[in-house]
């Protein structure tokens, strides 16, 4: 990978959902480089979810160009776009982003579980208090041996947090995750990742409806000049 | 492995459907095994319900009727041999030992049987065992009677009791009693488990005795049968047993019957197993209801647990592990039911060994895991799995159709 190209590189990409009629994606010309805070907003509807999921691999575009880290998601099988998500991503959902039978601190751990390479970034350091530190950061220490079932919303999106950014992932996706939070905590909530964020030199790609929180980040777009899918 | 942490903990997360679900497996698994153990005590104890005898010989007849009445004390003889017959045979070079049985009288609903001392000598049951004594001795005199463990416990009857004994078997009353000669009890019988614990057995002379007019004053040494029912056989050599057998049937002077009771017993089971069949059928039935059971379990937390699948595939899982993960799942509460029916079976055997021996006559020995055993257990695990495999491609299906966002 060569250091001007773009972390994330989209063109003439095409995505249907299976057994609709019209695509629900259609993105002429989409990049993110490296070291970016980008806050793309749209409607309900507007297929920012859709993006993200591309993005991370989960679901495959029909046609067109994708590239991440410079690598061609298109050629790859979907065991090797989950491997790559593993090692690469982490995603942050706007609810329910922990496992409710595992605790706090096993949330936290699954990525470096399923994934060597992201288990390897953390280096020498030892991994519980790669951990520790992390949490100390987003002000849920205290939180680490409880249920995920105890502690509030905004304290999930935190702990959210913490697990996506475990083992230094490049990119960090995020679909609405404030959108349960009040003005204060989404604000905090946010310098707490940006801080996180540029600590390990991860791209954060927000997606939300909310403008409100848009004049934190680097740089704003509106879904519908990236999607040309007339819906 | 992280897999293995993540399905012990989202069963245990599950805790009651869990439990449950491995309750219905462990049951239906205990029920299975512990048919199949009783169902081979019974083939073995019947199969062993005479041992060491190669032929019994009986006036022409079925087969099967003959080892009824001989062995399992149930129907009658058509008729006798006579005495002079059975003398005749037992002297053929190839026969060892015999045992004369006079059949017919009965004692209160019990067989009384007319044997001699050889009875007690060379009748053996279960492979080596041959008749004990509880207390008393065999009979000696004319007027002493052996009963059978079954008989002293039903009829309460206790060592030195006098009894009347009557003809026919039979519970009514009013049948012409032999009133003239009372037995007295010489010797009680140790339970065998097997029908000779519900006869009573006198000599061949007292069974004589029972059918003169007046037999006050008899002595033993004045009576000569001139008739028994049957007898059994030993040879000398397991090779002249066909050879015996062919004599015997074409004995001139009488019709004689002789069967191999091993060949007849196995014909006898035979026709006895559609039963067996039905109860091994009626478990199995059982089994496959544990298993829907945990297919029900599965396939209904299967859409409570799509967020979870959604997470994990968000933090990198591939679909194929998802699929893992719920056939594991699957495939652990099999086994884990598995091992409580093992443990179950096991239990109850234990528990109920005893009383079955004293109330059936079943003997609960051998080994408790056979090849059959091992069987339904493989049977039963590898059934649990591919059931497990019906909800976990519908997860997979699922996880992957739903990508990240499933919406609540
Ligand atoms: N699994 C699916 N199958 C078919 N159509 C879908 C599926 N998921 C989403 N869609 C459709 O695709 C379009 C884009 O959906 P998407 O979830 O990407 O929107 P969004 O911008 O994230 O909306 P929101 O702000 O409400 O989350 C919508 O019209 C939606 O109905
Ligand atoms: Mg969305």
């Amino acid at each position: 990978m060569s250091l001007n190209s773009p972390l994330i590189e989209i063109r003439d990409l095409h995505f249907t959902y299976e057994g609709q009629a019209t695509p629900t994606l259609f993105v002429p010309e989409f990049t993110v480089d490296s070291g970016e805070e980008l806050f793309l907003f749209g409607p309900s509807g507007s297929g920012k979810t859709t993006l993200l999921e591309i993005i991370s691999g989960v679901l495959a575009p029909q046609s067109g160009c994708l590239r991440i880290l410079g690598q061609d998601l298109t050629k790859m099988t979907p065991a090797q776009r989950d491997a790559f998500r593993a090692e690469h991503v982490g995603y942050v959902f706007q609810s329910f982003n922990l496992i409710p039978y595992l605790s706090v601190y096993e949330n936290i751990e699954l990525p470096i579980r399923l994934s060597a390479v992201r288990k390897q970034r953390l280096g020498t350091v030892d991994v519980d208090m790669v951990i520790r530190a992390i949490c100390g950061n987003l002000g849920i220490s205290d939180l680490l041996d409880k249920n995920v079932t105890q502690i509030s919303v905004g304290q999930q999106q935190r702990v959210a947090v913490a697990r996506a950014l475990l083992g230094k992932p490049q990119l960090l996706l995020c679909d609405e995750p404030t959108s349960a939070l009040d003005t204060d905590h989404r604000e905090k909530f946010l310098r707490l990742l940006f801080e996180l964020a540029e600590l390990y030199e991860t791209t954060v790609v927000f997606v939300s409806h909310d403008r409100n929180i848009e004049k934190l980040f680097s740089r704003s777009l509106s879904m519908n000049t990236i999607n040309k899918a007339t819906s | 492995m992280i897999f293995l942490k993540l399905a012990l903990k989202s069963l245990k997360n599950r805790m009651l459907a869990t439990g449950l679900t491995v309750l219905s497996i462990s049951l239906s698994i205990g029920l299975l095994l512990t048919v199949e153990r009783a169902q081979r005590a019974a083939e073995d104890g019947f199969n062993q319900t005479i041992s060491k005898t190669d032929l019994i010989v009986g006036a022409r007849s079925g087969p099967l009727q003959l080892v009824l009445y001989t062995v399992f004390n149930i129907g009658n003889a058509t008729h006798n041999i006579s005495f002079s017959t059975y003398q005749e045979i037992a002297k053929h070079p190839a026969i060892a030992w015999t045992i004369p049985y006079s059949l017919g009288d009965g004692h209160r609903g019990f067989r009384v049987v007319g044997t001699n001392q050889d009875f007690f000598k060379y009748y053996h049951f279960r492979k080596n065992q041959k008749v004990g004594f509880a207390a008393g001795r065999p009979f000696q005199e004319l007027t002493d009677v052996v009963i059978g463990s079954e008989v002293a416990r039903q009829l309460q009857y206790k060592m030195g009791q006098n009894i009347v004994v009557s003809h026919g078997v039979t519970k009514e009353e009013g049948f012409q009693h032999h009133d003239d000669l009372p037995f007295q009890i010489s010797g009680i019988m140790a339970a065998t488990g097997t029908p000779l614990d519900r006869a009573v057995y006198i000599s061949l002379e007292a069974m004589e005795a029972l059918h003169l007019e007046h037999s006050e004053n008899l002595k033993k040494e004045n009576i000569k049968p001139d008739a028994i029912t049957s007898f059994f056989v030993g040879t000398h050599s397991r090779l002249d047993i066909l050879k015996l057998q062919r004599e015997i049937n074409a004995f001139a002077k009488e019709p004689l019957l002789a069967i191999i009771p091993g060949v007849a017993l196995a014909e006898l089971w035979e026709g006895l197993s559609y039963a067996e069949r039905i109860l091994r059928l009626i478990s199995l039935m059982v089994l496959i209801v544990g298993f829907m059971a945990m297919l029900i379990a599965l396939t209904t937390t299967l859409n409570e647990r799509r967020r979870e699948m959604a997470i994990l595939r968000a933090v990198g899982a591939q679909s194929k592990h998802i699929l893992g993960l719920l056939v594991f799942e699957s495939a652990l509460l099999t086994f884990l039911g598995v091992v409580g029916g093992v443990i179950l079976s096991l239990g109850l055997v234990a528990a109920l060994a005893p009383w079955i021996e004293s109330k059936f006559g079943l003997y609960l020995a051998g080994s408790a895991l056979t090849q059959t055993e091992l069987f339904y257990i493989l049977g039963a695990l590898a059934a649990g799995t591919v059931i497990g495999l019906i909800p976990a491609f519908k997860a997979q299906n699922q996880a992957l159709k739903d990508g990240l966002s499933v919406r609540f």
